[in-house]
């Protein structure tokens, strides 16, 4: 089964990079499946995101999601990257990329690793606005319950 | 009187608490992860308001996840946050 890779930090990521280490050197990998997330600007009106979360934990949990993708689905390789602190529109913050012999494995794997990952790992993110106003946190989604639901 | 326990807050209820983590003895008699946060209440007006709606205050135990109906046992560190907004 494979290990996978889990980084929790403030500083910004390579997928291609990330991609290379479990692609190089291997022929028996047919597949690679990747998920990036951005900050988005909200129409022009934010102006910064600002990420906490809760060190330990937070690797903890995605190392959890990680490891029951790699129990569920034939992947042979798998890098989850979550960032954390300040970061601007158009920013990245989180990466998943799965690696297997067939397309099935690594689209679901890193799909279902980004829905648990919205829900169970402590992240939380403040917005800072352009028009001034104080800085608010997020609310969770339903949707993004949901999305978890799904896997059940 | 049990060992002291490591609370630590995040997100809003970092900020409504006003601490980000304080070392505490629990007091005797709270079995459940409900009857911590019905406890967290009762600690004056600051924790009143941080844990006014407690159907979205999630806990970890020693980092794990917990229900609310769930046994508090004897963690060491014991988190309170709001739903979870990353990725």
């Amino acid at each position: 089964m494979a290990k996978p890779t889990i980084r929790v930090q403030a500083q910004d990521f390579d997928l291609a990079a990330e991609t290379h280490l479990l692609t190089e050197g291997r022929y028996d990998v047919g597949a690679v499946a990747s998920f990036v997330g951005l900050c988005r600007g909200e129409g022009d009106t934010l102006t910064a995101l600002e990420l906490e979360h809760y060190p330990g934990m937070a690797e903890k949990q995605i190392s959890t999601a990680a490891e029951q993708a790699c129990t569920r689905w034939p992947v042979d390789g798998l890098t989850v990257i979550h960032r954390y602190g300040k970061l601007y529109p158009g920013d990245q913050i989180v990466m998943v990329v799965a690696t297997s012999r067939h397309r099935d494995a690594a689209f679901d794997a890193a799909r279902f690793v980004m829905d648990y990952l919205k829900t169970d790992a402590p992240f939380w993110k403040k917005e800072h606005r352009k028009d001034g106003q104080a800085a608010s946190w997020v609310d969770a989604r339903d949707s993004d319950d949901a999305a978890r639901k799904r896997w059940e | 009187m049990g060992a002291p326990v490591k609370l630590v807050y995040f997100a809003w209820l970092r900020e409504r608490v006003g601490l980000s983590e304080e070392n505490i003895t629990l007091p005797e008699g709270l079995s459940t992860v409900a009857d911590l946060l019905a406890w967290q209440q009762s600690r004056g007006e600051t924790y009143a308001h941080a844990f006014e709606h407690l159907s979205i205050i999630r806990v970890a135990l020693d980092q794990n996840h917990a229900h609310h109906d769930e046994p508090l046992g004897t963690p060491s560190e014991i988190a309170f946050f709001p739903p979870m907004t990353g990725g």
